[in-house]
């Protein structure tokens, strides 16, 4: 069995599964941020009807439209507060926490092993602790609020080898992008992605890059494997090794497709507008204007992400016509990139520091592009209109492309500032 | 009965902006903002038992639900499409909205074609070409029967309470 199909049959009460077939499972967790007022609006009646079917299924993460924009979020973000007070949901976490992706791995609530769903597409990221985790949207987390239980088709799966090690200055987001360049948007849609090879270079912080754009590449979820990276990132959060259960496919596992890509071939690249598969290399825009950058997001917010930007940066400051936005995927690794002097650092470059959420990544405030405006991003959707402005370009790239391209207020390659 | 004739990667921001998520969510609010950022004409124009054409992966991006809900709202009878991206999928058999995985018909319709409709036979005509689609799967029928999740989830909570609907 693959990885998808040896974790839904256990969580089916089953002895094996087929690619193809349906099952009902019970899911670990259920995930939601600032939609929960929506999703609790549906079934306002039969909430009281009913209650809930699980309170520690339950995790409420407020993320997208923090601190309140106007006085509709604030109502919105105080109806969630009082289900949560109400119904003694345990895993709430309240404005500047981080974004829900981060939140739920550092705070060891998603574990190898485990079945999550959110009602978020990138709910996917927590394959990078090789949990199956895949996004639904609101109604089908209302109706788990009151079942608890859900229906998945058993998906065909694509094995990703990966070989050797990347170079100095490109990372895991040119990496996954440059798989999503490869296979398309729709590359693995309905599957799911399990990777493997050389991973051992690959840090926990890669592993969410990577897992977190699953969906840009349709996946269902994407995942790695435990190994010691794995292991020493749970124990340092204090996760005990006796409460997760490590799955993996078996070696004689059916694959769709099994593709593999040399790391050591990866160059920095940018996902040019509209599509995130529209992958270049940076040498291919280079000297595009930008007017502002974004180095941050749940696929780059974290202090790996700042350190190496802070580390191009150093002392020089950011050019004169571009903004730079820094946005902390979370509480947590903002404090650590505090510690480490990185914020700092690019807070005296010019940098405007953003509270841990999703902020400007989904277009909603802060950060807002206007009409003809171009903004290098490190998020994972460059969508026309994603940054609030159908008329604005996005293109995404890796810290350190964002970075280097800051200094200059151009698109440049890391490689050379 | 007009057709709409979209390509390929239609993700959900197109269908319905980022900015609104958090501000619209009921039908009425959703539907002045449908395509918003695909094709002004749609929320203007569009008329119950409407068809989408579009190409492969429609409905890729955001999780959120408002394109799906908003599509229904206004009456559109079916988005045909080349494929579907998964959550979308799902929204589609949550919301009771017909979706049709057709490559074939999408391949063969050309602007101007004439699209009929028959979903109880599970079949499309396209021109003078009749093209078939399979059923959701056993499993699911009766999310699909109830029209939609929650009231398929309503019925089988009472049902496990003893009362009736």
């Amino acid at each position: 069995m693959t990885f998808a199909e040896k974790l839904l049959a256990y969580k089916a009460n089953r002895s094996s599964v087929k690619a193809g077939e349906i099952v009902f499972c019970k899911p670990d967790r259920l995930l939601m941020h600032d939609n929960a007022g929506a999703i609790i609006d549906k079934i306002a009646k039969e909430l009281g009807e009913f209650g809930i079917a699980r309170s520690e299924q339950i995790v409420i993460v407020l993320d997208h439209t923090i601190p309140a924009v106007d006085e509709k979020t604030a109502t919105g973000h105080k109806k969630i507060r009082e289900f949560v007070e109400k119904y003694g949901i345990s895993h709430f976490f309240d404005v500047g926490v981080g974004v829900c992706h981060q939140v739920m791995v550092e705070k060891g609530l998603v574990l190898p092993g485990m079945l999550a769903v959110g009602s978020d597409s990138h709910t996917c990221s927590y394959g990078a602790v090789n949990a199956f985790a895949t996004g639904i949207d609101r109604t089908e987390a209302a109706a788990l609020t009151l079942t608890g239980e859900t229906w998945f088709k058993v998906p065909q799966s694509i094995k990703i080898n990966l070989k050797g090690r990347l170079p100095e200055m490109v990372t895991a987001k040119d990496l996954v992008l440059t798989i999503i360049g490869s296979i398309g948007a729709d590359g693995a849609d309905y599957r799911s992605v399990e990777f493997r090879g050389d991973i051992s270079h690959l840090t926990m912080d890669d592993r969410f890059t990577i897992a977190n754009m699953g969906v840009e590449m349709g996946a269902k979820n994407a995942v790695f494997p435990v190994d010691e990276v794995t292991r020493g990132f749970l124990k340092g959060i204090g996760v005990e090794r006796e409460s997760y259960q490590e799955f993996w496919a078996d070696p004689d596992a059916v694959y769709q497709q099994e593709l593999t890509f040399d790391m050591e071939q990866i160059v920095p690249v940018v996902a040019a507008p509209h599509k995130v598969d529209n992958v270049k290399p940076v040498s291919e825009v280079a000297g595009l204007d930008i007017q502002q950058c974004l180095l941050g997001t749940c696929t780059n917010g974290r202090a790996s992400d700042f350190a190496i930007a802070a580390k191009i940066i150093g002392q020089r400051k950011v050019a004169p016509k571009t903004r730079l936005l820094l946005l902390p995927a979370s509480r947590r690794e903002l404090e650590k990139a505090l510690d480490a002097g990185d914020i700092q650092t690019l807070v005296e470059a010019g940098g405007v520091l953003l509270p841990p959420g999703c902020g400007p990544c989904l277009g909603a405030h802060q950060g807002v592009l206007a009409p003809g405006e171009r903004c290098l991003s490190t998020a994972n959707r460059n969508f026309k209109g994603r940054m609030g402005c159908r008329e604005a370009e996005i293109y995404l790239a890796s810290p350190a492309t964002v970075a280097a391209s800051a200094l200059t207020g151009k698109i440049t390659d890391p490689r050379e500032v | 009965m007009k057709v709409w004739f979209y390509g390929d990667d239609i993700n959900t921001d197109m269908l319905f902006p980022g900015k609104y998520t958090y501000t619209c969510s009921k039908p009425e609010e959703i539907k002045p903002h449908l395509l918003e950022d695909l094709d002004l004409e749609f929320a203007k124009n569009v008329q119950p038992g409407d068809i989408i054409i579009a190409g492969k992966n429609f409905g890729c991006g955001s999780s959120r639900e408002q394109p799906v809900v908003g599509l229904k709202a206004v009456g559109v009878a079916a988005v045909i499409a080349k494929s579907f991206a998964r959550i979308f999928y799902r929204a589609g058999i949550n919301q009771g909205l017909l979706l049709i995985e057709a490559p074939e018909a999408v391949d063969y319709y050309q602007p101007g074609m004439t699209v009929a409709l028959d979903a109880r036979a599970g079949k499309v005509k396209i021109g003078e070409q009749e093209f078939s689609f399979p059923k959701p799967p056993a499993e699911i029928m009766g999310i699909v029967e109830a029209g939609g999740l929650l009231k398929y989830t309503r019925k089988r909570l009472r049902e496990s309470q003893g009362r009736d609907e």
